[in-house]
Order: C-alpha cells, then sequence, then structure tokens
C-alpha cells in the first residue's frame, strides 16, 4: 500500500521551543491512523505542516505524494481538514459556513450536506456567534465530511461533542474507512481511537515514540488479572514478570507481561481456578507507561498513582 | 459580595495588561500639544505676525471649519487652542472609543471575561474597572496637558479650560462607546458606531462654526470650544459635557443590568440556511466580511462631503476684502480660496478614509490571527488568492470612498450655490488621492509579510501622516519631513495643476510594497505568532 502520509526526522522550532524534534509518521492510504499525545505534544504543529501553514525546519515530508508546502493548492483539492479549535465569522450562519468550504474545495454534495446536517442535528440559519464550542465543531465536521477528500486530516475533531454527537461522528468515520478513504485522527480521547482506529502513532515532546496497530501495543504491555483460586497462590511470587501481585486469601491480583501470561495462567491453573477476570491493557496505561515519567520530579508519586490507577474501559 | 467586588485588583491588573498602549496614547496627545505649542511660537514670533494670522484667519471659513470658531487668535494661546484643539479632542475621544470598547465588549466577546466573573468577582467590576482606567487616561491627558501648556509660559486659566476640555470630551466619548457596547455584541460594531457619533460631533461643529454657532452647541467639541481657551474663558460649558458623561454612563448602567453576559440588547436574528452564490470564492467572501466596514465609511465620507461642500459657497464671501488673507493666498500658489479650502478637505477626507484602507488590508493579518485563514487555506485556495482578495477591497473600497466623498462635496457645492460646473473638477481632485492610499494599503500588506508583528505600526505610519499634513507647518516641521507623507506629494487639485508624475510614481511605490509583502507572505510560517 502507498503511504498517504509520510514524514521523517521532521522538526520545527518556534523561537526557543523546540516544537517537533525528529518526528516520523507514516500512514498507509485507506487507514484510519490515530494520532495521540498530550497537550503540547506537537500533534497540531505536525498537521499544519502537513497542510502547508507552517514549514518545517528540517526533515522529510510527503501528503500524498506530494510536497505539502510546495503543492499546498492542489493537495488541498484531495483533503479535508478539521481543526481543535473552530473559530468562524460570527456573522455568517452555520449554513453559509458549510456551503462556503463546500465550494471554495469544489466537491460539495448537496445531498450529502443535508444528511449531515439531520444526523449532527445542527440548525443552520444560526449565526456561527451564537453557536457553542461543540456546534462550530460540527460546521467544520460537516463540511469536512460532506467533501469527497481521499483524506481527512482532524485534529482533535470531537473536543465539544456530547457523547451522543461522539457516536455520530464514529458511524462517520467508519463510513468513510469503508469508502477506501484515510484519516488522520489526532486526539487524546482513547477510547475514541480504540474504536476507530487501525493504527496509531504516539507523540510526546515532538518525537514518536510508539507506533504500530493497537494489538502489537498492547504486545508492549502488561495484562490485569484477577483470579479466585482453591488454594492460594503463592507458587506466583517466584515467577519472573509478575508485577503488583497481591494476594488476599483465594483473591489474587497481578499484572503480567504479556510474554509471561502462558506461564502465569499456567501456574494458576494448578492451584484450581474459580473464577477468572482478565483486562486486556488499554491505551490509557499504553499512555501512562510514556507519559509517567513527566513527573520525574517525583518518581515515588509517579509510582503509586501508576499503582493505584483503576483499569478503566 | 456586592456588585463591584473585585473591582480594585481588575483596574490593576488592567493597568499592567496595557501599561505600553495607555503609556504611548497618553504621552503621544500631551506630546502633539507641545510641539504645537512651541511650533507656533516659532512660526509666529512677533505680537505683529499673530495680529496678522488672526485677521486673516477670522475671514478664512476653511479653516474655521476644519478647527473651530475664530477666537483669541491674536495669543499663541488661542492660536494653539484653534491648531490642535478640535484635533486633540478628536484623538482623545479615539483613544477613549477604543480603550472602552476594547475592555468591555471586546472583553466579553473574546470570551475572557467570563472567566474572570467566574471568579469571586462582582458583575459590575469589570466595567467599572474600564471605566476607572479610561477615566483615569482622560485625567493624565487633560492635567499634563494644561501643564506643559502652563510650562510654556501660556496663561494657567486657559491651559487648565483646554486640558479640562480633552479630559471632559474624552469622557464623554468614552460614554458613548460603553453605551454602544451594550447594545451591540460585536466590538467592530462598537468603534463603528462609537466612531460615526464622533464623525457627526465633528462635522456638526464645523457647520455650526461656519454658520450662527447653533449647531455647535449639539457637539461636545462645539460645546468644549464654547469654553473659549485663551479668549475670556468660561467654565459652565464644561459643565454641559459633564452632564452628558453621567447620563451615558447611567443610560449604559440600566441597559447592562437587562441583557445577559456576551448578549447584546439586538437578539441576534437567523440568517440564510444555504450561502447565496457569490458566497463561493475567496474575493466574495471578503467582499461580504468587509462590506459592513465599507459601508459604514462610505456613510462617513458621504456626510463629510455633504458638509464641506454645503460650506463651499461660503468660503470666498468670508474673504472679502481682507489684505492679509489675499497675500497669504498669493503666497501659497495663487489659487483661489475656494480652491485651497477643497484641496485641504479631500487631502483631510482621503487620509480618513485610509483608516478603511489600512483596516480592510489588515484584515488579510486579523484572518490569520482569529484562525480564519487555517480553514480558508486548507482548501485548493493560494496564499495568493487569499491576500489579494482582500487587498482588492481595499485598493477598490479607497476608490470607491473617494468617488463617494468627491460627488457629495460637488454635487453639494452646487447645490448650494457653487455650480454644477465643479462636479467633475470636484470629483477628480478626490480621486487623485487613490494612489496615496493605495501606497497605505502596500505598507500595511508589506508590513504583514514581512514582520507580523508590526502590522500595527500602519496606524502610527497614518497618525505621522495626519501631524505632517495638519500639524506639520504649525509645528514648524521642515518642508522635506512633510514631503515624507504621500499624500503631500499628491497635487493638491484643484488649487494645483494635475502632474501626472507623481501619481504614477506613488502608484509603482504601492504596488512595490504589495507585492513584496505578497512574496513574505507566501514564503512564512501561517499562525497566530
Amino acid at each position: 500500500m502507498p503511504n498517504a502520509i509520510s514524514t521523517s526526522g521532521l522538526t520545527k522550532r518556534f523561537g526557543s521551543t523546540l516544537a517537533l524534534d525528529g518526528l516520523d509518521l507514516s500512514v498507509e492510504a485507506g487507514e484510519v491512523h490515530g494520532f495521540l499525545g498530550p497537550n503540547g505534544s506537537g500533534k497540531t504543529t505536525t498537521i499544519r505542516v502537513l497542510l502547508g501553514l507552517l514549514r518545517a525546519d528540517s526533515g522529510e515530508v510527503e501528503l500524498l505524494g506530494k510536497d505539502p508546502w510546495h503543492d499546498a493548492v492542489e493537495l488541498h483539492r484531495r483533503l479535508a481538514y478539521v481543526p481543535g479549535e473552530v473559530s468562524l465569522w460570527p456573522n455568517l450562519t452555520g449554513g453559509e459556513v458549510i456551503d462556503l468550504f463546500g465550494r471554495l474545495r469544489g466537491d460539495l454534495d448537496p445531498r450529502r450536506r443535508g444528511v449531515l446536517l439531520e444526523r449532527f442535528q445542527l440548525d443552520p440559519t444560526k449565526k456561527t456567534g451564537s453557536y457553542s464550542k461543540g456546534n462550530r465543531q460540527k460546521v467544520a465536521l460537516i463540511a469536512a465530511l460532506a467533501s469527497d477528500a481521499e483524506l481527512l486530516l482532524l485534529d482533535e475533531p470531537t473536543s465539544g461533542l456530547d457523547p451522543l454527537m461522539e457516536a455520530v461522528f464514529q458511524d462517520c468515520i467508519r463510513e468513510v474507512k469503508a469508502e477506501g478513504r484515510t484519516v488522520l485522527l489526532s486526539s487524546h480521547i482513547l477510547a475514541e481511537v480504540e474504536a476507530l482506529c487501525d493504527k496509531l502513532s504516539i507523540i510526546r515532546l515532538g518525537k514518536t515514540v510508539e507506533r504500530g496497530t493497537l494489538s502489537e501495543l498492547r504486545h508492549l504491555t502488561r495484562t490485569s488479572i484477577t483470579a479466585e483460586t482453591v488454594r492460594p497462590a503463592q507458587n506466583l511470587t517466584d515467577l519472573a514478570g509478575i508485577h503488583d501481585l497481591e494476594i488476599d486469601g483465594a483473591q489474587v491480583r497481578f499484572e503480567v507481561d504479556n510474554d509471561q501470561l502462558d506461564a502465569a495462567v499456567g501456574r494458576l491453573a494448578e492451584l484450581g481456578v474459580r473464577s477468572l477476570v482478565s483486562h486486556p491493557p488499554t491505551l490509557e496505561e499504553l499512555f501512562l507507561r510514556h507519559y509517567g515519567d513527566e513527573l520525574a520530579m517525583e518518581p515515588e508519586r509517579v509510582e503509586r498513582e501508576r499503582d493505584s490507577t483503576p483499569v478503566r474501559r | 459580595m456586592t456588585s463591584l467586588t473585585g473591582t480594585l485588583p481588575l483596574t490593576r491588573f488592567i493597568m499592567r495588561r496595557d501599561r505600553i498602549r495607555i503609556f504611548v496614547w497618553i504621552v503621544a496627545i500631551v506630546a502633539l500639544a507641545a510641539l504645537t505649542a512651541v511650533g507656533i511660537e516659532g512660526v509666529f514670533p512677533t505680537q505683529a505676525a499673530l495680529d496678522q494670522t488672526a485677521a486673516a484667519t477670522a475671514h478664512n471659513a476653511a479653516a474655521i471649519a476644519f478647527n473651530g470658531a475664530a477666537q483669541g487668535l491674536n495669543s499663541v494661546g488661542g492660536q494653539v487652542a484653534f491648531q490642535f484643539g478640535a484635533g486633540g479632542m478628536v484623538l482623545v475621544a479615539l483613544m477613549s472609543i477604543f480603550m472602552t470598547g476594547r475592555l468591555t465588549r471586546g472583553e466579553e466577546e473574546a470570551g475572557r471575561l467570563e472567566v474572570v466573573r467566574s471568579l469571586p468577582v462582582g458583575p459590575h467590576a469589570n466595567t467599572l474597572a474600564a471605566g476607572l482606567t479610561v477615566s483615569a487616561m482622560n485625567l493624565a491627558v487633560g492635567v499634563l496637558a494644561a501643564a506643559v501648556l502652563i510650562a510654556q509660559g501660556l496663561p494657567a486659566a486657559g491651559s487648565i479650560v483646554l486640558g479640562a476640555s480633552f479630559t471632559l470630551v474624552g469622557l464623554v466619548f468614552g460614554g458613548v462607546a460603553l453605551l454602544m457596547a451594550q447594545v451591540t455584541e460585536n466590538t467592530r460594531v462598537v468603534y463603528g458606531a462609537a466612531g460615526a457619533v464622533l464623525g457627526a460631533a465633528y462635522v456638526l461643529r464645523a457647520v455650526g462654526d461656519i454658520g450662527d454657532g447653533t449647531l455647535s452647541w449639539f457637539s461636545p467639541i462645539g460645546v468644549a470650544q464654547k469654553a473659549r481657551p485663551f479668549a475670556d474663558e468660561r467654565w459652565w460649558p464644561l459643565l454641559l459635557l459633564v452632564a452628558a458623561t453621567v447620563l451615558l454612563v447611567v443610560a449604559a448602567a440600566a441597559l447592562a443590568g437587562r441583557r445577559d453576559l456576551g448578549a447584546g440588547l439586538l437578539a441576534a436574528r437567523p440568517g440564510p440556511p444555504a450561502a447565496a452564490p457569490s458566497l463561493g470564492h475567496p474575493l466574495g467572501l471578503a467582499y461580504r466580511l468587509q462590506r459592513g466596514a465599507l459601508l459604514g465609511w462610505g456613510v462617513g465620507v458621504l456626510v463629510i462631503g455633504i458638509s464641506y461642500g454645503w460650506i463651499g459657497p461660503t468660503v470666498d464671501s468670508f474673504i472679502g476684502g481682507n489684505k492679509a488673507l489675499a497675500e497669504l493666498l498669493a503666497g501659497a500658489g495663487g489659487g483661489s480660496l475656494t480652491d485651497l479650502y477643497f484641496a485641504s478637505s479631500f487631502r483631510l477626507i482621503a487620509l480618513l478614509a485610509t483608516g478603511f484602507a489600512i483596516q480592510s488590508a489588515l484584515r488579510v493579518r486579523s484572518e490569520e490571527t482569529s484562525m480564519h485563514a487555517d480553514l480558508v487555506l486548507a482548501t485548493p485556495v493560494s496564499r495568493w488568492r487569499f491576500a489579494t482578495s482582500h487587498l482588492a477591497i481595499a485598493f477598490a473600497g479607497s476608490v470607491v470612498l473617494l468617488a463617494v466623498a468627491g460627488l457629495a462635496t460637488g454635487l453639494t457645492y452646487g447645490l448650494a450655490g457653487g455650480g454644477m460646473g465643479s462636479v467633475p473638477r470636484l470629483f477628480g481632485a478626490a480621486l487623485v488621492y487613490a494612489p496615496a492610499m493605495w501606497i497605505m494599503v502596500g505598507l500595511a500588506i508589506a508590513l504583514d509579510g514581512l514582520a507580523p508583528r508590526w502590522v500595527g505600526a500602519s496606524w502610527l505610519i497614518l497618525a505621522a501622516c495626519l501631524i505632517a499634513g495638519f500639524l506639520g507647518p504649525v509645528m514648524g516641521l521642515p518642508g522635506w519631513v512633510q514631503d515624507l507623507s504621500p499624500f503631500e506629494r499628491v497635487p493638491q487639485l484643484p488649487a494645483a495643476p494635475l502632474t501626472i508624475l507623481p501619481l504614477l510614481v506613488i502608484s509603482a511605490v504601492a504596488a512595490i510594497l504589495t507585492l513584496v509583502g505578497l512574496a513574505g507572505l507566501r514564503r512564512r510560517d501561517i499562525g497566530r505568532a
């Protein structure tokens, strides 16, 4: 598969801040790619480089086989963009803005526009100045989704949407994917990325720290297991790759490195298992692994927080 | 907690945040007053020179229309009040309008006030803090202006009355802006509406001073001049300004109590669910975004043009047999007084209309800082097309405003008795300023392309051109400094013959600046910083 987006060693400096520090990103055509990182990690800067709004200081960047700085106009016929903070002209109505973007791009589909207005429940006669953040976001989303752009660049597109609208958004992205289009979805909402993305890249401080499919990345972390056994699970104490072991009578709770999962389950089976619950590692755990050291000033506190973080899904 | 809790910390915060802006406004206005006083002593070194100019000016309707009634002109103080009084009051009014709008509706529109109001801060604290800040600025301008004039050796009573006029006119227009800030949701509209009231005040005074003076009483600037600084001062007209300020503030407070945060008094109406066909390309968008401003400025120059045209036929009759003025005219190139009057009228109108030209050119920048440009540039619209669409409005809008002013002046002059034959002549005399306005558009976009943080300097350059054109002679600025302003290089039609070369040179410079700016814009990063 050819790459829709590929960057390598991208750097961008604003004054004394290094916003991108050798960022690598590759997105294959037709995939929904999650682009994760905490605030200020360089997600928006990367997307603005991909749009040709910023010129990278060094590194390679290619978008749909072209250079986003030099071929911006040509590329923009083939992509649609939704910013994280949608700022619109307050005295234009939502409907006017959607039409404007559709016509500037030249591929407004009026039927799809109508359907999307309905699905996102947006009143197109209201001036955008009176819209909430979520409604402004919907305007940009509808304008992008009503196009036939082959690449969607979405920068935290759901940050103002309520859960109902979030579900509509996820349906729309699945449809886009089914049509074979490519999506770069920047987000820090992990559930959204888990639900939608084939692959993901995690960045922090302007560098890619992890990339791969969700299951590839899960190999990098631990599975949590809670079990009730006939005999107390004392035989786990000497096993390598077991962490945070708590034995409370028949109850046992621990985390295990995924390459030791087989061994650990084998030992449990020897004890006679009455019940067993296991959680695959969530993105949140992946995240904490990468960003936990942001609190490196207080290493003990980090350990404690990491250990006490409940597993949420 | 009362409705004013938190006023003092907020005031301190505003004064700290805006300290440079506050400082520049105050120092600039006071410095201009001081420079005018110094200049006048140099230009009229003897009492005989003062007597001569006083006699001439009393018959110069043009000067009276621009500056105010001729009073006390045979003294340095009277000349300072005449040459700088009206202009200074306009400046103080602009200072109050911009500061008040920015600190009240501007904060509210940006959503910052919401954050402040979520703190233990009373609902009226921010407004009062803004009011205190603007009042303190006006007081500082008045006190310092009076102090520098006294230090120049001018009579204390006159200096204090002139200083008090500045303070009080500033307060009145602060009140106007505060009232407008309650009525509309949009800060730009606050500036526009309060600016329109200021323009009306200036024009009413001009028409009143040329006539029997009655209309001047309806203008805060006219009322302030009725206090006659340096010409047998009387204090009571200033009380009218105090009363006007109190009324405006009370009205604004009453309205503020009846609306929600973020809302205006005029509820937003629903608009069209789909875009008109014209809103499908960058030029259509630029026109849509700027047509309100163009319309507002158009109405402004229309009213000024009508007023100046109306005054026109009076200008020659004022001269009568005044020998001093006739000599002055002969020295100025021999044109008739009416022609000279129209030449300065159009120069002033062109300088004012340049406010639109710069605002319009800087839309390229404000679209960028408000992140609107990101959305447009993410579609297949090049930076060149994005910027030139707004610049097209700036260039064409300049011509439209001059045409409106020229036609309005010519037609009114014709109807008022000047003869319809002058219409094309005056139309041309207005249009001749288009290249000078284009240079300012070029400067604005060149700054945007090369040094986007410094685009605000465009306004300083316009202010410098205004000073060079209108205060330059009385401040005794050397000719070459005055000639740095493109507006002084334009042939002063209809008093001087039309020469094409300066117009071509000015247009060429405007074109080069524009191309430099566009090239810079294509090369740099797009974004807020």
